[in-house]
């Protein structure tokens, strides 16, 4: 994945330094309250909701099970409507086939739609390593470019950014990339967008590839779908002569009678509208309308060898509608870039160790970024068990197992660092399995209360830093059960 | 009806009184209440860490102490949560895994007569007015476990809303996690806090005296929080409430 998270450190380790800085969390507050209260209202609208939510679940999870034909209709689809059509098994290969077809225009710049298939593979650091300057058309998507940042949610990838800030960049970046901020730049929410749309138009107008991702693809057409709200990427899509699109092979639908379904679900669980504003669709390419060229890449990455996992591959029904996001508190608290992927939020936690692995220290701490409160789920437009899957690669970590990696089945060790919590689990399991041993430690608990400390030395600090200790009892329960059989004598 | 009470490892060793609070409570509404010695710990804290497999002989164990009886009732959504929506899916995994049925054959009996208490009192008893006298100012805070994995809706605030006295206040973002989520509270203990500071902020805003849970391990970790900031509140279990009479005020 991106080569710009490589090297992050531990999740908890993260979300530290934002949990002190209280101008972001405060940003991350009022933006995911705002958005959670209009997605509930949106959704609440519609009375078919559960079942729209089942059918979504279904298409998907039948696309997945048929994974390799539709893939293989699409590409027919594609094929037969003008397209071409390049597989990818991995991240490298896919920025070298879209660096190809780059140079093989002649070009050395492309416009880009906001897409997080070309994020994910580090698609613009690729090209600038060719030479190649790729410019993003997103809003959101430009202010991170701008500013040399990374994204911190899906759909928001600029979220963490207030007003000022986004003025700020804009004053000082715009002129280094081409056309400079207008003098006297407001961070008023009209003129940001002014200088934006000034800003992009030379570069719509100028460009000769464009470069995008896709929501959806019908394999029974070869049709590629881009929602969005800002008009940018019906920009990309239709003004330059070539067009390239990166789009994960999980993002196949089998027909266009498919989309009626999510084209519901995902604007209201995403921007909480009941319709985006741009839906643009295409399919290979049309004499005098739109590119003339159109290549498609497919891209795996990690993809099959999540589908090889009954729990996991779950996953691969993600809509990137960011719901999950907004909802969840944790990311509310840590925000995107504590996740060190490009998938932020539940769903980051659960797809990224599936894409990478669980190897690194980020990876491995991801499964455990969750209280497990369940609000992920509920939201999920494709119903999607976050914490189940959660769960499952805990167990992946501490307890190793047969994986699926590049296409092999793998047996992994379990990972280091978590052999003290092991040797207690068990401890503990044991005692559980003896209730006199249960008793015994209950009593000694007891009888020994009045030297318990207020505050715990070593690894006991990450409770009482923050807490006090719950005060131990003169006895449990089963002793005062035993004395008088529980009932009202026993007083 | 043979009952037995469930009342968790974290409640057996640290709230006692929240187990006499449900023999209590259940006597008074005419229901014989049996304690299995045999009882520990349902195995939640391992299952959702990721040793699974260290789970399952507490599942038996958990199966076996409680085959006999006809409704095993538990004060903890989260423990509830773990038997009904979790246990199915332990003996799921080892089929998955080539094990064959025997640990979800064995696992069968106990899901279904498992009932937190607000459902056991609800659902089995038929009892919302269970003639208790609280003559106090309570928030309630629904937990996780409790609110989507089991689906008490509003069993619990039913419950509350007609004990004698009570005056229930509106918990503002109630259905937002406290925090807790187990072995998440030191794993992730920044995050963990600043989630408990906000939900005891948001308690202390409606000028309750005490804060109300189903679930004493998500009040183990709100209580310690209000006690570090020293919030003038107290954490209370729902079957404390309950249990409380005019006669018999909670101890």
């Amino acid at each position: 994945m991106s080569g710009m998270f490589v090297g992050m450190p531990a999740f908890p380790k993260a979300a530290h330094e934002v949990v002190g800085n209280q101008t972001l969390r405060g940003n991350l507050r009022h933006a995911t309250h705002t958005i959670r209260a209009k997605r509930a209202k949106a959704v609440d609208e519609l009375s078919d909701w559960a079942e729209l939510r089942e059918a979504g679940r279904r298409i998907k999870d039948h696309t997945l099970r048929h994974l390799d034909r539709c893939l293989e209709q699409l590409e027919e689809s594609v094929t037969a409507a003008g397209g071409t059509v390049h597989w990818a098994a991995d991240a490298d290969e896919a920025n070298r086939i879209v660096v190809e077809l780059v140079r093989d225009t002649g070009e050395s710049e492309v416009v880009k739609v906001k897409s997080m298939a070309t994020q994910e593979i580090g698609l613009n650091e690729a090209l600038e390593a060719e030479g190649i300057r790729a410019y993003e058309t997103d809003l959101a998507e430009l202010i991170v470019q701008l500013g040399k940042d990374r994204p911190s949610h899906i759909l928001v990838p600029a979220i963490h950014r207030n007003r000022g800030e986004i003025r700020d960049i804009f004053r000082s970046e715009m002129g280094r990339w081409g056309r400079p901020a207008p003098q006297g730049l407001s961070d008023s929410p009209a003129e940001l967008a002014e200088a934006s749309r000034l800003h992009l138009r030379e570069k719509f107008l100028r460009a000769k590839v464009g470069i995008s991702g896709a929501n959806f693809m019908v394999a029974e057409s070869g049709t590629l779908v881009v929602v969005e709200s800002e008009g940018n990427g019906r920009m990309c899509l239709t003004l330059p002569e070539t067009l390239i699109s990166v789009v994960g092979i999980e993002k196949i639908v089998p027909t266009w009678r498919d989309l009626e379904v999510f084209l519901q679900t995902l604007p209201r669980s995403s921007t909480a509208e009941r319709m985006n504003p741009y839906t643009s669709t295409w399919t290979g390419i049309t004499d005098g309308d739109g590119p003339s060229v159109f290549h498609l890449v497919l891209l795996d990455n990690g993809r099959t060898d999540a589908l090889a996992d009954q729990v996991g591959r779950q996953a691969l029904r993600c809509i990137r509608c960011s719901a999950c996001l907004n909802v969840c508190p944790v990311y509310e608290r840590a925000g995107g870039h504590a996740y060190g992927s490009v998938y932020p939020g539940p769903i980051g936690a659960i797809l990224t160790p599936q894409l990478r692995g669980t190897q690194s220290e980020i990876d491995a701490s991801l499964p455990y970024a969750s209280s497990l409160c369940g609000a992920c789920y509920e939201v999920c437009p494709v119903a999607i068990d976050i914490p189940e899957v959660l769960v499952h690669l805990r167990e992946r970590v501490v307890q190793g197992g047969p994986v699926t990696r590049a296409g092999n089945k793998v047996v992994l060790k379990p990972a280091k660092g978590h052999a003290a919590e092991r040797a207690a689990m068990r401890a503990a399991q044991w005692a559980f399995g003896h209730p006199g041993v249960l008793r015994t430690g209950q009593r000694l608990a007891s009888r020994s209360r009045r030297f318990h400390p207020r505050t715990l030395p070593g690894p006991g600090r990450a409770w009482s830093a923050s807490r006090d200790l719950p005060t131990v009892p003169a006895e449990p329960f089963r002793d005062w059960w035993q004395r008088g059989h529980g009932g009202e004598e026993a007083k | 009806m043979r009952v037995a009470l469930f009342l968790t490892c974290v409640n057996d060793t640290l709230y006692p009184d929240t187990g006499r609070a449900v023999v209590r409570l259940l006597t008074r509404l005419g229901v014989e209440v049996d304690f299995p010695p045999g009882q520990t710990c349902c195995g939640q804290a391992h299952y959702n860490t990721g040793y699974r497999h260290e789970a399952e002989p507490l599942a038996l164990r958990y199966a076996d102490v409680f085959r006999e009886y006809d409704a095993i009732v538990t004060p903890s959504g989260s423990c509830g949560a773990m038997v009904r929506e979790l246990y199915p899916r332990l003996g799921a995994r080892a089929r998955a895994e080539g094990r064959g049925d025997t640990l979800a054959t064995r696992l069968a009996p106990v899901i279904p007569k498992t009932y937190e208490l607000t459902e056991f009192l609800v659902d089995v008893l038929g009892a919302t007015d269970v003639g208790a006298y609280y003559p106090h100012r309570v928030t309630y805070h629904p937990t996780c476990h409790g609110l989507r994995s089991l689906g008490l809706g509003d069993r619990p605030r039913r419950l509350l809303e007609a004990v004698r006295g009570l005056e229930l206040v509106e918990l503002p973002g109630a259905d937002e996690c406290c925090g807790f989520g187990g072995t998440f509270a030191v794993k992730n203990p920044d995050v963990s806090a600043a989630m408990g500071v906000d939900k005891v902020r948001n308690a202390e805003s409606t000028g309750a005296e005490v804060l109300c849970a189903a679930d004493n391990a998500c009040l183990m970790h709100l209580g310690g929080t209000m006690a570090r900031l020293r919030v003038g509140m107290r954490p209370v279990h729902i079957a404390e409430i309950l249990a409380s009479t005019e006669q018999e005020p909670p101890r």
